[in-house]
């Protein structure tokens, strides 16, 4: 318990330090997970932990994450990716393989071991990549699909793969592990057996007990170990129907009944339950788990509780891909890297630029421009987690000797540790080099709108329904690809883009637009885009979300036609109805509501006039004088003095006074 | 029995005593349908289906509010303009409203005299509803003289509130007069023709 204890303080500790300060230098989280696993490695070593061990668990993360990224894919939408799936994602693992081969050959490693080296290598790290598109919000770009079309094909790929390292195994080694059988089924399943039992020797490295990308070999359990083929490829079968017909009228039913309990944490438990569940059937039947639970993501993406599932995995998911992470900070063995640093940097760069190379060919084929080019060719050039197990796997069976293995692990985790510094190369220097006009733009804005609307969350989507209610055309843009998923599916007509870039307002006709609504959540980025679109097209009507008063202020300061504050006048309603529920009468309530709206946006304009974005309003005196009339009126009218507020609400149907009626008597009685 | 529908319309209701007198007096009234305008529509976004409809299932539309400006206070304007639309009140197929009596219950801050060719107002006060009067002419209903309270910021507004009750409740037991009632100018609460006085 304690052990359990500390190493999770640990690892927390880690991550919790080292996360926020990564993505505040703009390292994004992966790098902060890596470099706390490095930093983390020698009190691990000093407690004497089982780096790999935690390594394997953690990666469930990439199973949890296949998942999510499953259920945000339509079935449609993965046909409509078949031929980038087998042609980029086949061509990318084949060249990558054959290449590295050659250079392995060349290098004098026999042919076998040259060919397991090359099936290692060519994997890329889907936990690595897929977290970092996803960060970024690139995933939706068509260098984010294309990546993701091959780390899908490689994630397939390795069933195959695994069938076919036990056949070059090299007879002089075999004296060493289990014996080679020609059947590739049996040997997956008695090498993972082997696995189980040499646990206990070695670095570490070499225990392939992996349960989740093993494909074939993850549990000592499988099902269809010894069966005859035809009867492996029809439990095979079943159980991928299983999911998909399960998925598909099994979950519904089954989220009622556990929503019968009102408990929210029963729901986490039918989640994990649910991909757990699926991970380990695939693994019966020796397929990739992950594969599985992505299957089952797509089936369940027309759900309607998608946003539940996802929702409730999601933290999982985050926190083992962050341990995952870490552990392969950590497992990088700095005394042997050290030891020959040159040339594991050498290997690590030259497969690197290799991979690359093959990549940006693939990306010239598939007329992948621009930034979508570099993104695809940067992004996919490391080795994957895939290697890590593929190795062991290579190593127990005799395949690739136990020397080289170490070597390439520890260029296999150098490469996943440069990568997030290649996403840093592509965003800050790749990006801007290449935004020559039309190539630049993450999503083709093929129809343009009079109204355009940046930012389409609760606030924008409001307005979005309002303006094309009342039939105008709008554009809208979005850089949360999941909110964008959501409204496609409403068919709105949504681009991907950030809308803090200049470009992308260009691209969106801001040009030609008759109006801008700027309703994006980041408060400084919509004041951001405010100062800068007032200034290039003055003219052009801004309606501004504002977040708060200040906010108010600095939107005035940049030349915003209209500021709205987002919750100010669903507050005033809250406000109204509970003057109605105290008794006030529905019209008083109406007009005493109005009356606080004015009163609050009088004080609002005179103090945004005096507002000065340079100082600080507590160090502004015209500013605080201002504020503190306003709070005297207030005082005033609580305390029963004033009048100015109360004149505003009543007096258009307040009676004459006493005193004008006794003079108004007495004109008569004249 | 006839079925009565009571329209108040008053902004200021908060501040009113003759007319809050009124609406509190009739609230003791049973069997009659009440409408506080500017309580079910304080945002003026009045549901015209629903209103036509509340007419429809009555007989007896009595409309009570304050004279503002020789008129009716905005909202009840709206009402009107919006519920006794084209092919309802009037117009082609506007006959929805065929045979049923309407009736004002208003207040008027200034005294009657004022109301007359001598008197601030210059016109009587007939003149000044004209604009009712011939809605409800238009509307093929038919319209019962108005029940008046003058100098209505000063003088005592209890027996009006109370006379008003018993208008009320005369309407729905067939207890008014109505012809009596349409040939008058204007009715007081000591001048409401009753049925059984006529006997």
């Amino acid at each position: 318990m304690t052990d359990f204890l500390v190493l999770a303080f640990v690892f927390l500790v880690a991550g919790v330090a080292a996360v926020p300060i990564a993505s505040r230098l703009g390292l994004g989280s992966v790098l902060g997970y890596l470099i706390a696993g490095v930093v983390i490695s020698p009190i691990l070593a000093t407690l004497n932990v089982d780096v790999v061990a935690i390594q394997h668990f953690a990666e469930f993360g990439v199973v949890m994450m296949l998942f999510l990224v499953g259920l945000e894919l339509e079935p449609k939408m993965l046909w409509q990716m078949r031929h980038r799936l087998l042609g980029l994602g086949g061509l990318q693992v084949g060249v990558t393989t054959a290449l590295v081969m050659g250079v392995s050959m060349f290098f004098g490693l026999t042919w076998t071991v040259a060919l397991a080296c090359g099936l290692v290598l060519a994997l890329s790290s889907t936990a690595i990549v897929l977290q970092t598109l996803n960060e970024k919000g690139l995933m939706k770009s068509d260098g984010g699909q294309a990546s993701f079309s091959v780390l899908l094909f490689q994630d397939i790929a390795v069933i195959p793969m695994l069938a076919l390292i036990p056949l070059l195994a090299m007879p002089e080694m075999s004296d060493v592990g289990t014996h080679v059988a020609g059947h590739g089924t049996e040997v997956v399943a008695e090498s993972a057996q082997g696995d189980a039992h040499h646990d206990d020797h070695g670095d570490g490295h070499d225990e392939a007990h992996s349960d989740d990308h093993g494909g074939g070999h993850g549990m000592n359990i499988n099902l269809v170990e010894g069966l005859p083929a035809w009867q492996a490829t029809l439990a095979t079968i079943a159980a991928i129907a299983g999911v998909v017909v399960g998925g598909a009228f099994l979950t519904t039913p089954a989220f009622r009944f556990v929503a019968m309990a009102n408990l929210r944490e029963l729901f986490v438990a039918m989640a994990l339950m649910f991909v757990i569940g699926i991970a380990l059937l695939m693994t019966l039947v020796g397929l990739s788990p992950a594969l599985g639970t992505f299957l089952a993501g797509v089936v369940l993406a027309n759900s309607e509780y998608r946003h539940e599932l996802e929702s409730d995995i999601d933290p999982f998911r985050g926190l083992l891909l962050g341990l995952f992470f870490m552990t392969v900070g950590a497992a990088v063995n700095f005394g042997v890297l050290f030891e020959s640093f040159g040339l594991f940097l050498g290997l690590t760069l030259g497969l690197m630029a290799l991979k690359a190379l093959v990549l940006f060919g693939l990306a010239y084929i598939f007329k992948l421009r621009g930034g979508d080019k570099y993104l695809f060719g940067l992004g996919l050039a490391q080795a994957g987690e895939f290697g890590f197990v593929l190795l062991s796997f290579t190593v127990a069976n005799n395949v690739i000797p136990q020397d080289i293995a170490d070597q390439l692990l520890l260029v296999v985790a150098l490469s996943m540790m440069l990568t997030p510094l290649l996403f840093i190369l592509y965003e800050k220097v790749i990006l801007p080099r290449v935004s020559g006009g039309e190539e630049k733009e993450p999503d083709e804005i093929d129809e343009t709108g009079q109204i355009i609307i940046a930012g389409h969350g609760r606030f924008g989507g409001v307005v979005n329904r309002m303006m094309r209610s009342a039939g105008y055309e709008t554009t809208v843009l979005d850089y949360s690809s999941v909110q964008l998923e959501r409204l496609r599916r409403f068919g709105v007509k949504v681009f991907f883009g950030d809308a803090t870039r200049a470009d992308l307002l260009h691209a969106a006709g801001i040009h030609e637009a008759r109006l801008l609504v700027v309703a994006i959540d980041e408060r400084d980025a919509a004041t951001e885009i405010v100062r800068h679109v007032k200034h290039e097209h003055s003219s052009l009507p801004i309606v501004a979300r504002a977040v708060d008063r200040h906010h108010v202020y600095e939107l005035y300061a940049a030349g915003a036609d209209h500021i709205v504050r987002d919750t100010f006048d669903s507050a005033v309603r809250a406000g109204r109805s509970a003057y109605e529920e105290m008794g006030m009468h529905a019209f008083d309530a109406e007009m005493l509501s109005r009356a606080f709206v004015d009163d609050d946006r009088a004080m609002l304009a005179a103090l945004a006039s005096v507002y000065d974005p340079s100082v600080p309003v507590h160090e502004n005196q015209e500013y605080l004088d201002k504020a503190k009339e306003f709070i005297d009126q207030r005082d005033d009218i609580l305390s029963g003095k004033g009048e100015a507020f109360r004149m505003r609400t009543e007096r258009g149907w307040t009676p004459p006074t006493k005193e004008d009626l006794k003079a108004e008597q007495e004109a008569d009685q004249e | 029995m006839a079925k009565v529908i009571h329209y108040y319309a008053h902004p200021g209701h908060r501040f009113s005593h003759a007319n809050k007198a009124m609406w509190d007096a009739a609230q003791a009234v049973e069997g009659v349908t009440r409408v506080d305008l500017y309580a079910n529509y304080p945002r003026h976004n009045i549901n015209i289906d629903k209103e036509q409809k509340l007419l429809l299932d009555h007989d007896v539309i009595v409309f009570q509010f304050p004279i503002f400006w020789y008129s009716a206070p905005s909202l009840l304007k709206e009402w009107i303009d919006l519920t006794l639309e084209h092919g309802f009140a009037y117009g082609k197929d506007g006959d929805k409203l065929r045979g049923k009596w309407m009736m004002l219950a208003v207040t008027a801050a200034g005294p009657e005299d004022a109301y007359s060719e001598g008197g601030y107002q210059h016109f009587s006060l007939r003149t000044f509803l004209t604009p009712f009067e011939q809605t409800a002419r238009l509307s093929k209903m038919r319209f019962a003289a108005p029940y008046v309270f003058h100098n209505a910021l000063r003088a005592d507004p209890g027996p009006h509130a109370a006379g008003f009750a018993d208008l009320l409740s005369g309407l729905r037991d067939d207890r008014v007069d109505l012809e009596k009632a349409e040939a008058a100018e204007c009715l007081y609460f000591d001048s409401i023709p009753s049925v059984l006085e006529g006997a």
